[in-house]
């Protein structure tokens, strides 16, 4: 009896939590435009949506900026991570600070103050400002996901490399980066989700006539309800959701095979975001 | 060779985009330059603490408190039960938990605005199970829903992971020494979860005192939140100076609150997420 209060109780939370979702992907299907009846399935809200000329341009602005930035903040990121990893004492104290602010900050502060430099600095609002905006709040992230794997790499693989021969370059490229691998891709998909995820950032750093996706739904939910955004936030969901599976999956695999070699060494977990804590790998296993 | 040097190129990076950007909020806050040339001057503070504004700054407050105990009274249950033997795929039900964040913000806080407007399906439903309908849409409670809705999950995460680390042997150990199950859990259970449910607590409060997005799309009027109150200022407005100076303030209310938290965290229990 209690346990089955228990789970209601559970239940009804989940209720909450996925109802509006589940609301609003079965209206982008309604083929009445008024929300309260049921008109027949169509699709053509998708079809509209592919039609829209400014949300399929902020489609492509938001691909554009997130492959980008991910990909520099992956190169910056896993530099730092190595350096950091490499550095002791107040040194590592102060880069590791320095790490959480845009981590911890409110991201309306990030905002602001991104565009008052960019303004400062006369630079013209648009995709450049952007980009730099978006590799900014990603580079952190690479790092948190690069240094639990330096950690459990073996310190003498790199000496031994270079005793036997190898320049430093040839013995990263050769010894440590494959060990680091599964680490730095997972932090490019995490800069790439939180890259066409943010909407605070972008909304204080770009121009007139560049928008992303999240920008372009704000202005279009400020208007009121569009069926064609119910089409847009199923897509969008979907599309996180597969990502979200990606990323797990792989930590799963990471996890395995830690735990295989016996390592106890905790991967960074950054509160359910994408956490590896939260989201044991025996789960993906049972599925 | 000076092995640290790799990341070099990110202490550049962050000193251009993330310190300079910071001292320069700074800078604009205690500056004026309506004279010739710029002047040091606290006037942008004093606007701050005018009446107007601290209504604001009272009401942000308010619903981002309202918003955190509300998540506490409904997340910490759902997390005690998650971490007992209620459910036994665990790991699914953490997953049920977790998905629901990873849809864009917006688009859940729109997902309200379908269902909350006049003959949205709320009202469809009450009224068809005979209940008088409910307008709440661009009001205060319809905010305190939405940050409900969005930051939920930040509450029950951080409090389930400190909970299902508590070693059973300690239960067992305290219901051999004659407690029952409220003084266990009063004694026991409840101080141990304490870092768990400060760091969630941080985790509502912060974004949802933060917030311009969900107080614009389901609030009403323009300026509800101190958020809303700082976008008008650098978009509309532009008057960066008073801008900066309620950031400044926005700033020093959440490093009291962190202070104020970690007064009551014990030293040793590390937080189990951060």
């Amino acid at each position: 009896m209690v346990r089955f209060l228990q789970r209601t109780y559970v239940y009804l939370i989940f209720a909450f939590l996925y109802a509006p979702i589940a609301v609003l992907i079965s209206l982008s299907f309604n083929a009445a435009r008024s929300r309260g009846s049921w008109g027949g399935f169509t699709l053509q809200w998708y079809v509209e949506l592919f039609q829209d000329r400014v949300i399929m341009n902020s489609l492509y602005t938001t691909l554009f900026i997130g492959i980008t930035s991910a990909l520099v903040a992956t190169i910056i990121g896993t530099a730092a991570a190595i350096g950091i990893h490499n550095s002791r004492g107040w040194q590592k104290k102060l880069v590791m600070n320095l790490t959480y602010i845009p981590v911890l900050n409110p991201e309306i502060v990030t905002g602001i103050s991104l565009m008052i430099l960019f303004v400062f600095a006369k630079l013209q609002f648009g995709y450049l400002t952007l980009l730099l905006a978006h590799i900014t709040f990603n580079i952190p992230y690479v790092i948190l996901s690069v240094l639990p794997k330096l950690r459990q790499l073996d310190k003498n693989l790199y000496e031994a490399a270079l005793d036997l021969g190898a320049e430093p370059w040839y013995a990263f490229l050769k010894v440590i980066l494959p060990e680091i691998m599964p680490g730095v891709i997972t932090g490019l998909l995490l800069a790439f989700t939180l890259s066409i995820d943010d909407f605070v950032v972008s909304f204080f750093t770009t121009g007139s006539g560049v928008a992303t996706l999240s920008i372009t739904v704000y202005s279009m939910a400020r208007r009121g309800i569009n069926p064609k955004l119910n089409a847009l936030s199923t897509i969008m969901f979907v599309a996180v959701l597969l990502l979200l599976i990606i990323v797990n999956v792989r930590q799963a695999q990471d996890e395995k095979k830690a735990r295989r070699q016996n390592d106890k060494e905790n991967t960074f977990s950054l509160v359910g975001r994408a956490s590896a804590a939260d989201i044991d790998p025996e789960w993906m296993q049972q599925q | 060779m000076n092995r640290t040097r790799p990341m070099l190129p990110y202490m550049v990076w962050m000193t251009i985009f993330i310190v300079v950007p910071l001292f320069l909020i700074v800078y604009y806050a205690f500056t004026s330059t309506e004279f010739n040339g710029v002047a040091l001057t606290l006037d942008n503070f004093r606007r701050v603490f005018q009446p107007v504004y601290m209504k604001v700054l009272w009401r942000s407050v308010k619903l981002a408190v309202v918003s955190t105990a509300v998540c506490l009274f409904v997340g910490y249950p759902a997390a005690l039960i998650m971490a007992g033997n209620a459910f036994s795929r665990k790991n699914t039900v953490i997953m049920l938990f977790v998905i629901p964040m990873w849809m864009n913000f917006l688009l859940r806080t729109y997902a309200w605005l379908t269902l909350l407007e006049r003959s949205g399906f709320v009202n469809q439903f009450l009224a068809r199970i005979g209940l008088p309908s409910l307008n709440i849409l661009y009001t205060d409670s319809a905010v305190v829903l939405g940050m409900v809705y969005n930051f939920l999950p930040f509450m029950i995460l951080p409090i389930y992971s400190v909970l299902s680390k508590i070693d059973r042997g300690v239960l067992e150990a305290a219901a051999d020494l004659g407690a029952n199950k409220v003084v266990t859990f009063l004694r026991v259970i409840l101080p141990l979860s304490l870092p768990g449910v400060i760091s969630g607590i941080t985790m509502v409060f912060m974004p949802a005192l933060t917030t311009f997005v969900i107080s614009r799309l389901l609030g009403g009027g323009q300026y509800t939140l101190i958020g809303n109150l700082i976008e008008q200022q650098f978009l509309v407005v532009g008057d960066w100076g008073f801008g900066s100076a309620i950031s400044m303030v926005m700033i020093i209310l959440i490093l009291i609150s962190m202070a104020v938290m970690s007064f009551f965290e014990d030293g040793e229990e590390g937080r189990a997420l951060w």
